[in-house]
C-alpha cells in the first residue's frame, strides 16, 4: 500500500474521500462507506424538521462509521451564506474542517472562485481549515494558497456529471506548479478509472459521491474505487513511462530469424 | 409573536432562541442556529432576544457530496 499522506496535520492512509449522500439505504451508505476505506466522509447541514428530526438518525449512522467528517457549504451562492454555514457546521460537527463550496452557476455548479479566495481568507483568518473546492486555474489556486488554504480541490468535471477529468492538461499543471501542496480531485469522477487517472497524474487524493452511490451496487463500487486509488497511486510512484506517437517494439528486434 | 422557523411562520412564546427552540422541540436535538442570517453559537442562545418576525435556521447533520 502507498504511504499515507497528510492534510492539516491529519495522517491518511486512504486517499479516497466518500460523500454520503444518495445511496439507497443508510445502511447501504455504511457498508459502500466501510467497504471503500474511506477515512474522510463529506458530510452536509440542512434545515432539521421538529416532528422528523431526520439529522439526529444521520449523525448517530455516521459516527457509527467512525471516519472524520469534512462539513460541505454546498448550495451556498454568496459568500455570507457560505461563511455562515460553515460557523454552524464548525460548531455542530465539532471539527474546523470544511468543504469550501461558493457556487458561481446553477447549471455546472462551477464555483464563483471569487467569493471562494474572499470566503476562502475569512474562515482561515477565523481558524478554519478550508478545503475549497475549485477549479483547475492556477492563479485562483495561487490565491486561495494565499488565503491560507493548505490543500486545493480542483474539479474534475462538473459535479454529479460522472465526466472524468475534463482538462487534463490543467489538472498537470497544477500538479507541477504546486508540487508540495496537497491536491484532490473533487466532483465529476464516474468511474474508477477516472480516479485511477487522478492519481497517475500524482493527485494526493479522489472525493468522489454520485459514483459510488448511484451505482446498481454501491457498496462494490465503493470497493472498486478504493482498489482503482490504490492501483493510480502506485503507479504514479512507479514512474509511468512517456507516451510517444508511433509504435516501438517491445520484443527485440535484433536474433529475430530469417524466415523468408 | 411570530417568528420564521425555517422558512416557515410559527407562533411561539419564548423572549429568547434557547427558549424557542425548546418551545419548538428541538432541545434534546443536535442542532446549530442562525438568526437573521448570522450564526448564533450555542452558548449565546441563551442571551440573544428575540423580536416579532425573527427569522430562526435550525440545521442539523444530513448527507452531503
Amino acid at each position: 500500500m502507498a504511504a499515507a499522506f497528510t492534510v492539516y496535520g491529519a495522517t491518511l492512509r486512504s486517499r479516497l474521500m466518500l460523500g454520503t449522500s444518495q445511496y439507497p439505504s443508510p445502511a447501504i451508505l455504511a457498508e459502500a462507506a466501510r467497504a471503500s476505506g474511506a477515512e474522510i466522509l463529506t458530510v452536509s447541514l440542512r434545515r432539521e424538521s421538529a416532528r422528523l428530526k431526520e439529522g439526529q438518525d444521520f449523525w448517530r449512522l455516521i459516527r457509527d462509521i467512525g471516519a472524520r467528517v469534512l462539513p460541505n457549504t454546498a448550495g451556498c451562492f454568496s459568500v455570507k451564506e457560505a461563511v455562515t454555514t460553515a460557523e454552524m457546521a464548525r460548531e455542530l460537527f465539532n471539527t474546523p474542517w470544511v468543504k469550501l463550496e461558493v457556487i458561481g452557476e446553477a447549471d455546472t455548479l462551477q464555483p464563483d472562485v471569487f467569493g471562494l479566495v474572499e470566503a476562502a481568507r475569512i474562515l482561515s483568518d477565523d481558524g478554519f481549515e478550508v478545503f475549497p473546492y475549485t477549479t483547475e486555474d492556477l492563479v485562483v489556486a495561487e490565491r486561495l494558497l494565499e488565503a491560507g488554504c493548505k490543500v486545493l480541490m480542483p474539479w474534475g468535471a462538473p459535479i454529479g456529471s460522472g465526466k472524468g477529468l475534463n482538462n487534463v492538461f490543467g489538472l498537470r499543471a497544477l500538479r507541477a506548479h504546486f508540487p508540495d501542496t496537497p491536491l484532490i480531485v473533487d466532483a465529476g469522477v464516474g468511474l474508477p478509472s477516472h480516479a485511477a487517472a487522478a492519481m497517475e497524474l500524482g493527485y494526493d487524493g479522489v472525493l468522489l459521491n454520485t459514483a459510488v452511490a448511484k451505482a446498481g451496487d454501491p457498496v462494490a463500487m465503493a470497493r472498486a474505487f478504493g482498489q482503482a486509488i490504490e492501483a493510480g497511486r502506485a503507479a504514479y510512484l512507479a514512474g509511468p513511462m512517456a507516451p510517444r506517437d508511433m509504435a516501438a517494439p517491445s520484443t527485440p528486434v535484433v536474433g529475430k530469424a530469417m524466415l523468408t | 409573536m411570530t417568528l420564521i422557523v425555517n422558512g416557515e411562520p410559527r407562533e411561539v412564546a419564548a423572549s429568547t432562541l434557547a427558549e424557542a427552540l425548546k418551545a419548538l422541540d428541538y432541545e434534546t436535538a443536535t442542532v446549530a442556529t442562525a438568526l437573521n442570517g448570522e450564526f448564533v453559537p450555542k452558548r449565546a442562545r441563551g442571551v440573544t432576544p428575540l423580536k416579532d418576525g425573527d427569522r430562526i435556521e435550525i440545521v442539523a447533520p444530513r448527507q452531503g457530496g
